[in-house]
């Protein structure tokens, strides 16, 4: 039997609202099949199941708001015949303890399919503190509960926790879902700049040869087909990453991982307020025309409420564009676990010195915000110099 | 030692002026009470309601041996004794209405009348229950040396409870000054005193603790009075404890509306007969110490006071629910 | 010689109540002691011995078995402008006064609407352990503490049964102390000035940061030994004394579980419905995100007070058992 829960879609996404479901008990169900969809505080997000069968039962009615970790769905996995499913009027307790004047609780044992995340109420709020995800947790304690020190042990160097006492649930006012989501960026920037020792690092580019590259490959193509200069940006960062790979990835349980591949986050305004960063997926293995496609239909999706859980979980770095809003320089804030992000402002001409001659230029000015945990300067230093380089060489992207 | 049976009543000693008092002070609770009546039916008033009809004697007559120094302990069957005692029939029908100016702040309602001023402690709504905290009271003034007298009221019904045994038991032994009255109307709720009592003289009981003990005529105001004037002499000159049984009737249900199926409509209708206030005026009429000016007069002043009190407790105000938790512990330390 | 030193001297906790009730005496003519046996036999528990013959009879007073009499008396004197103090032998003849604790002197002040305060203490020796069965053997300080309008202390100490009393004599309204007879031949080291401590607050008697054991009477000092057992396994538990069952002072023990994460609450009283079932229901509205593990209770099993010895001691709370649970909670928590 496999558990469908409820995913946890970002680090500051601790319960979601299920929308619809797009199986029913007896479908047949692929790994990565989209099988429901879910309100979070950012968007409506298609959920894909991780495992191969057919859908046993659903636990969770449309409408039905569950933390992160709550089983949704139970799927029968290929190989498994039929069971009959354990009902909840038949507990099985044990045998009552022999020995005298320590009475222990009751221990009522919840039918399978009831089963959750065990974790205890401070080792919760520790792991939503922290951004970990208590799915990821192995629990030591009675049956498998997370605790404490589990948490502890997942981040060692993680900071004190704060001795501020949660708003009780009455007290926190009524909230649409804008507010719930500036309470989500809120989360998360607050915790990234808490938790982050962020390192800015910034250089200006000519575009000259990318805009002139760009201009003669658009020509070719049919105008609902052509490039915007963000997405040479976009290959040129896949590409400045694998020469340094240490950009890309995670700070996770106090350890640096660095991704294998690489999935790029790039943030979408949403026009009602607020933002997201989907991620666009193994950036590295794909070129301008795809990249280009793949942003549109990013785009469109995460304004309409149809992404995809791994677009929301999966990015191995974010990029911020600002060029488009007049802005020339931007220093992001990296969006935790990642720890890296790319900031681009407006291309302006401007006066560039070049081989000793004065001229005008079209000039970008490029950031990177980087985790000093994860990286050192050099490493920084040595990513948008490839940039640059990148972005000089576009016949390369 | 056996109870003393009281003679004739002293009436040939009343003037008109205490005559008028008397007479005066019984309509007051009749009409207070009958007012009650027509505001609980009104629902203007709510919860149990024990009204005193057919025993205005015993609570008049005994009071009229206490002086403001002392202290009265009674039951919930009590509106005519802290009327009597001194509480307005504003701030009585006042907290009857749950209103904050009522004389325990609208938190006792018709069994918990409480007043400071006049010492009078309750508005006790567990049977026997206050006659401990009588001895009690009596006790702290025998400690400090103070000669006053605590005069308490309770029913029959009380006299089978243990704690009326204790208390009796504990006055006699520490000769504490206080005056038990029993008002014995004959049922306890619904229960005769036959079926309640292996021993059913009231005054034998209190007898055989050594307390000096009388029964009186309890439809008689004039015999009441005299009973209990001589008791609390007795009491106020340091000679103990006094009992004092009142044999009376109530002519209501017990609570505001009970069927009634306890006893005979023909046994009320005797009793009604003896009721207190009708032999008392026949008996002054007759004596020419009251004239049917003086009933009509006494009739239109109490009516007028008990049009005031309905006023006065309908313009009351409501306690905030805010203060629902007030007064569950003293506020502040004591002076 | 340092004064400090000098002054220090060694008394038991009875030896303490008894100073408490002569110095109240002495410093109160409105003070007087009133219960079974309190003058000529010198109390039940030996606690007023010698107070007769020093105060004498009217202050001294004995009573008659009539626990419902004599305590309402208590009220009506305390209405009455004394200060009494009300000795009922034991809790478990409460009972026969439980109408006049709850019906009268919680409520007087409340029904009259505020005119009328019960400035009354009354004294109870409380708890099990010594082979009295099941009516000599009753705790039922928490469920007294049910009770709105009348406040409980447990003093454990030496230094609060001597201090406690004067405390509760200023209090305005009335006062219980529950004092555990298995505690009076306790010794303790008090200084000659010894006096009055407040009655509100818990105490911590031992921190640490694993597990707050909170707990009172005398079960404070099982928990005290278990956290000694404990300390040499490397687990640090601190022991709360409530000190006082209503009002509760659920600050001190929610500061310490926001500290521990982990709490057990010893008491010598029954689990179901008892004042363990109040405190852990105060953590989980006051301190719920705090929690590592579910609080958990060692409390009496749920039966009269057997005779027999080793029947009497499986029943009540052990240190043992305590060490037991507190090591399951540690380890199997993290």
């Amino acid at each position: 039997m496999a558990e469908f829960r409820m995913p946890s879609l970002g680090s500051d996404m601790e319960a979601g609202t299920l929308l619809e479901w797009r199986v029913k008990p007896g479908d047949r169900v692929r790994r990565r099949d989209v099988i429901a969809v879910v309100e979070t505080e950012k968007a409506a997000i298609e959920i894909e199941v991780y495992a191969d069968g057919i859908v046993e039962r659903l636990l969770v009615q449309p409408g039905e708001k569950v933390p992160v970790g709550t089983v949704m769905a139970i799927i029968r996995t290929e190989a498994e015949p039929d069971t009959p499913r354990p009902t909840a009027s038949e507990p099985v307790s044990p045998p009552a303890p022999a020995k005298a004047a320590t009475p222990e609780p009751m221990e009522i044992q919840f039918p399978a399919a009831d089963r959750r995340i065990k974790a205890s109420p401070y080792a919760r709020r520790l792991a939503a503190h922290r951004g970990i995800d208590l799915g990821a947790v192995q629990g030591t304690g009675p049956g498998g509960a997370i605790s404490a020190a589990d948490i502890q042990r997942a981040v060692p160097s993680a900071p004190a926790e704060e001795k501020s006492r949660p708003v009780p649930a009455e007290d926190k006012p009524a909230e649409g879902p804008h507010t719930a989501m500036r309470r989500a960026i809120a989360a998360a920037m607050a915790r990234s700049k808490r938790e982050i020792p962020h390192a800015y690092f910034q250089t200006r580019i000519d575009m000259q040869r990318t805009l002139d590259w760009l201009a003669a490959e658009n020509l070719k193509r049919p105008i609902q087909n052509r490039i915007l200069p963000v997405v040479p940006l976009i290959r040129a960062v896949s590409l400045a990453l694998e020469e340094v790979p240490e950009l890309n990835g995670f700070w996770v349980e106090g350890r640096h991982r660095i991704a294998e591949a690489i999935h790029i986050g790039f943030v979408i305004n949403l026009r009602q307020g607020g933002l997201i960063a989907p991620a666009l997926l193994n950036t590295a293995q794909k070129g301008v025309d795809e990249l280009m496609a793949g942003l549109r239909d990013l785009i469109t999706r995460a304004r309409s409420g149809g992404l995809r859980s791994s677009e929301m979980t999966e990015a191995t770095i974010t990029i911020t564009n600002l060029g488009e809003r007049g802005v020339e320089t931007v220093f992001g804030i990296i969006y935790p676990p990642q720890v890296a992000l790319v900031g681009f402002g407006k291309i302006t001409d401007q006066p560039w010195c070049e081989n000793g001659m004065l001229g005008i230029r079209p000039i970008l000015t490029a950031t990177l915000s980087a985790d000093h945990r994860a990286v050192d300067g050099h490493r920084c230093a040595l990513f948008l110099d490839a940039l640059n380089r990148r972005l000089q060489e576009p016949s390369t992207l | 030692m056996k109870p003393k049976r009281t003679g004739k009543p002293e009436a040939a000693a009343v003037d008109r002026d205490h005559a008028l008092h008397l007479l005066r002070a019984m309509t007051r609770i009749r009409r207070l009470e009958e007012k009650c009546a027509e505001l609980y039916s009104a629902m203007k008033i709510r919860g149990f309601l024990h009204l005193y009809d057919g025993q205005e004697a015993v609570a008049v007559g005994v009071m009229q041996a206490l002086t403001p120094e002392d202290a009265v302990v009674a039951t919930y069957r009590e509106h005519a004794h802290a009327l009597i005692r001194g509480v307005s029939a504003g701030s009585i029908l006042a907290e009857m209405y749950g209103k904050q100016e009522g004389c325990s702040r609208g938190r006792g309602g018709s069994m918990h009348l409480f007043d400071q001023e006049t010492r009078f402690y309750g508005g006790n709504a567990i049977v026997g229950g206050g006659l401990p905290i009588a001895v009690g009271l009596a006790l702290a003034d025998k400690m400090q040396g103070r000669v006053r007298v605590t005069c308490c009221f309770f029913g029959e019904g009380a006299v089978a409870e243990g704690e009326f045994h204790e208390s009796l038991n504990l006055a006699v032994l520490w000769q504490v000054p206080v005056l038990f009255v029993c008002e014995n109307n004959l049922y306890a709720m619904g229960t005769a005193l036959e079926f309640e009592h292996a021993v059913t003289d009231i005054a034998r009981k209190a007898a055989c603790y050594d307390l000096p003990s009388t029964a009186v005529d309890g439809m008689d105001v004039l015999a009441v009075e005299t009973a209990a004037a001589r008791a609390v002499a007795a009491v106020r000159a340091g000679e103990g404890p006094q009992f004092l049984e009142c044999r009376t009737y109530r002519f209501r249900a017990h609570s505001m509306y009970d069927a009634e199926l306890y006893r005979s409509k023909d046994e009320v209708r005797q009793w009604k007969k003896r009721g207190p206030i009708a032999t008392f005026t026949q008996k002054m009429k007759r004596r020419g110490r009251l004239a049917d000016a003086d009933v009509k007069a006494i009739e239109g002043e109490v009516a007028r006071e008990i049009e005031g009190a309905v006023a006065f407790a309908e313009a009351c105000t409501w306690e905030p629910v805010e203060d629902a938790t007030r007064f569950v512990y003293s506020e502040g330390r004591m002076p | 010689m340092i004064d400090g030193e000098q002054a220090l001297r060694t008394i038991t906790y009875r030896e303490a109540v008894r100073e408490a009730l002569r110095e109240a005496l002495q410093k109160d003519e409105r003070v007087f002691l009133m219960g079974e046996d309190v003058g000529r036999y010198g109390g039940c528990f030996a606690v007023s011995k010698g107070l007769l013959e020093a105060f004498g009879p009217e202050r001294i007073r004995d009573t008659p078995l009539s626990e419902s009499g004599f305590v309402g008396a208590g009220i009506g004197a305390a209405l009455g402008g004394m200060r009494p103090i009300v000795e009922v032998m034991t809790v478990n003849f409460s009972l026969l006064c439980a109408d006049q604790i709850i019906n009268n002197a919680a409520v007087y002040l409340y029904m009259s609407g505020g005119q009328f305060n019960v400035p009354l203490v009354i004294r109870l020796a409380t708890g099990g352990g010594r082979q009295l069965a099941a009516q000599h053997s009753r705790s039922l300080e928490g469920w007294y503490a049910h009770i709105p309008g009348i406040k409980i202390l447990s003093p454990a100490t030496v230094e609060d049964a001597r201090g406690m009393l004067w405390t509760a004599l200023q209090d305005p309204d009335p006062v219980l102390i529950f004092e555990n007879s298995g505690l009076y031949n306790m010794e303790a080291t008090l200084g000659a000035d010894a006096g009055p401590v407040d009655i509100h607050q818990a105490r911590v008697r031992r921190a640490g940061r694993d597990i707050s054991i909170i707990t009172y009477s005398a079960s404070l000092y099982k928990a005290l030994e278990a956290a000694e057992t404990l300390a040499k396994e490397g687990i640090e538990a601190e022991v709360i004394d409530l000190r006082t069952l209503r009002p509760l002072d659920e600050r001190t023990f929610l500061e310490s579980v926001a500290r521990t994460h982990r709490a057990l609450i010893v008491d010598e009283g029954w689990r179901s419905g008892g004042i363990s079932a109040e405190i852990a229901s105060r953590i989980m509205e006051g301190a719920f995100y705090e929690l590592d593990a579910p609080v958990a209770r060692l409390c009496s099993q749920e039966a009269p007070m057997p005779y027999a010895k080793h029947m009497e001691d499986a029943v009540l709370p052990q240190a043992a058992g305590i060490v037991d649970l507190v090591r399951h909670m540690v380890n199997a928590h993290g």
